[in-house]
């Protein structure tokens, strides 16, 4: 696969919110606005091209100075080895929102430390960065970490439309309009990527058909 | 703020539902609430898990990590109290670590104690290190029962509490949905919307009947 491929894969074909469903809990948890979406996805980006350049460069490194008896012994304890890596680039990610975002911080809560337990960043690394060079690495982070990104922006540009008739913070809506409150309630999530869902799936339906 | 028990497992079953209102678990919730019994297995061996984890998070928590009198280093080697290093940055690395191992070591223990539970429990185990409610309720519970790395009265009563209501409040959201995909089968559902989309609306649904809940006053 082309370098290009690699990096837009992950924005449409293999998206890792809407094709893999794969980091569900903080796509729904934060996409109440637009800032906290990419805020979250932000950092997100920066864990996933980190642990996957490390990683990828971890492998390397060992296939370089290892024994085969050694790398099979790798093997066995390269999940650890991974989360160990992700947790260390996690809690960067959460020093440095303390200290210069904090309202961010706050309003992305617990779910900044959760980042850990993102499937799509362990899944990255198992799936591509322990088995592809650095550079095709970062560039899978990358692709990766903005489907994400624009997943969770496509979800909270609905959601604080219609919920508090605002787009990035700023009044969009006429002064008639009445926010509909379920929108930015725990529901509004579920309904709205459940339809993102839906429109997906037809759409893949009408191109099979054409 | 202070919590009384009753006060906390209402907040945590109903309230502040894991999954429909704190968004935590969703990957088991949409992926094994395709039966019944393998549901409640999930359900019991997260609540299982949840509850351990949190004892075990919450002793680190205190006796290793914070800087406060409680601190290994100052009751058992006397370092001078401003001296106690501050390892509380160390939070998630520390949970998740810990987390995996403990759950490995489940796994060993009732394999070798109880055949029968590990038939009911075994395979869901190891789905549970990377489920985000386990490390979810560890967190959680240090968010709201210590303040400055000092544990506020009660906090560690709290802590069981909270973790074994919430495992329970994901155990009966799980069940539920379980009951409606298994007559959702036999449904005629729109096509684009077969399989996940009418998962999420469905969930959608049940997070608008627990939003009924938040008017419940608990104090």
């Amino acid at each position: 696969m082309s370098v290009g491929a690699e990096f837009f894969k992950g924005i449409y074909k293999e998206n890792p919110v809407f094709r893999l469903a794969l980091g569900l809990c903080p796509t729904l948890a934060v996409s109440t606005s637009i800032t906290n979406a990419i805020g979250m996805g932000a950092a997100v980006i920066f864990v996933l091209v980190a642990s996957n350049t490390l990683v990828s460069f971890l492998m390397w490194l060992f296939a370089k100075t290892l024994s085969e008896e050694g790398l099979n012994s790798i093997n066995k304890i390269r999940i650890p080895i991974f989360i160990v890596v992700i947790a260390s680039f996690v809690t960067i990610v959460e020093m440095v929102m303390a200290a210069y975002f904090p309202a961010l911080s706050e309003s992305l809560g617990i779910f900044i430390p959760l980042i850990v337990v993102n499937c799509i960043i362990l899944g990255r690394a198992e799936g591509f960065a322990s088995k592809n060079g650095i550079f095709l690495s970062i560039v899978d982070g990358l692709g990766m970490g903005i489907g994400f990104t624009l997943a969770l922006v496509a979800i909270s540009f609905v959601r604080e439309l219609l919920g508090s008739g605002q787009l990035l913070g700023a009044m969009i809506m006429g002064e008639g309009f009445k926010p509909v409150l379920l929108m930015i309630l725990p529901p509004g999530a579920f309904l709205v990527i459940g339809l993102y869902l839906a429109g997906l799936n037809w759409i893949d339906a009408r191109k099979k058909q054409a | 703020m202070e919590y009384g028990v009753f006060q906390l497992i209402i907040l945590s079953i109903f309230i502040n539902n894991f999954v429909l209102s704190r968004f935590l678990g969703l990957c088991p919730y949409m992926g094994v609430s395709k039966q019944m019994d393998s549901a409640l297995g999930m359900g019991m061996a997260v609540t299982f898990v949840m509850t351990i984890a949190s004892l075990v998070t919450w002793l680190l928590y205190t006796f290793f990590l914070a800087p406060t009198y409680q601190n290994v280093f100052y009751f058992i080697f006397d370092t001078p109290i401003q001296n106690v290093p501050d390892l509380t940055f160390l939070r998630t690395i520390v949970f998740i670590l810990v987390i995996a191992a403990l759950v490995q070591f489940i796994e060993m223990y009732i394999q070798k104690v109880s055949p029968t539970l590990y038939k009911a429990l075994g395979i869901y185990l190891p789905l549970i290190t990377t489920n985000c409610a386990i490390l979810g309720v560890a967190v959680l519970n240090i968010d709201m029962f210590f303040k400055d790395g000092l544990p506020l009265p009660n906090s560690f009563i709290n802590t069981l509490v909270q973790a074994f209501a919430s495992g329970i409040g994901f155990t009966l959201v799980l069940v539920l949905m379980a009951g409606i995909r298994e007559k959702l089968e036999l449904a005629n559902v729109p096509k684009p919307f077969r399989g996940l989309p009418i998962a999420f609306i469905v969930a959608g649904l049940m997070s608008i009947a627990f939003l009924g809940f938040a008017g419940f006053s608990v104090e």
